[in-house]
């Protein structure tokens, strides 16, 4: 599944984990799988409407795990390890007044996925990967 | 206790019942969305001040079937439109959020 997500549009920030928690759903995937993957997605996406230009995610979904691949062309991650720290943000106060901007988002990715790495570039952009194993493997 | 038996409490004004009923297991309150995504339980009833249209996306994705909005705060439009869509219930009431969790907590514990 393939999804383009585009800046400051929080009104369709959403889309893209609804889609993919409905085709989990189809797929009778247990429901702790189903909301890890959307929280994971979720905030993969608000991050890229607050902070990047524009960006796309992928998801590719099988019997053994799902995989989310989100890249953006926004200003890249100056600190990765302080972005992880719970609490610490960057956003803006317009963001912050509809609820976001916690500093919640990559703890709570990192939380919900079994494996997640970053790859970021001042400048240039960001690409996070993030893997939730259906089957949690040996 | 379910949705619809809880539409009927006073102290709460429903803005849009959702056709499917759900039973309710907890009450939840948190106003950050980010916060809440993470950590608002499955099949409780979310109390926040934020009417807006991510709050209704956040209660999608964690399988809230009803939320709160507390303190008289607004509802956004577009926010009632995806809770439509959705099929998310919305209950508004000019109790503090404290308040209303305490009415719906109660009401849970009869």
């Amino acid at each position: 599944m393939h999804f383009q997500v585009s800046s400051e549009d929080f009104t369709r920030a959403g889309e893209a984990s609804s889609a993919v928690k409905k085709a989990l759903k189809k797929l009778g995937l247990p429901p702790d799988i189903i909301r890890r993957v959307a929280i994971a997605m979720y905030e993969g996406e608000i991050n890229m409407v607050i902070h990047a230009k524009s960006g796309e995610i992928d998801v590719v979904i099988t019997p053994d795990y799902i995989d989310m691949t989100l890249r953006d062309n926004g200003p890249g991650i100056q600190d990765v390890e302080l972005a992880m720290q719970a609490g610490y943000s960057t956003a803006p106060e317009e963001v912050r007044n509809l609820g976001f901007g916690a500093g919640m988002g990559l703890p709570n990715m990192k939380k919900n996925s079994d494996e997640m790495t970053i790859d970021t570039e001042l400048g240039v952009g960001t690409t996070v990967k993030m893997k939730v194993y259906i089957n949690t493997p040996s | 206790m379910t949705v619809s038996q809880l539409a009927k409490h006073p102290s709460f004004t429903p803005a849009y019942l959702a056709s499917e009923d759900h039973t309710l297991t907890g009450v939840y309150c948190c106003d950050l969305l980010s916060v809440a995504m993470g950590r608002a339980p499955a099949d409780s009833a979310w109390v926040t001040v934020m009417g807006n249209l991510n709050a209704i996306a956040v209660a999608v994705l964690c399988d809230v079937p009803l939320l709160v909005i507390a303190e008289n705060m607004g509802i956004d439009e577009d926010a009632r439109k995806k809770a439509q869509e959705e099929g998310i219930s919305l209950f508004q009431t000019e109790l503090s959020v404290f308040d209303a969790a305490l009415i719906i907590h109660k009401a849970l514990s009869a």
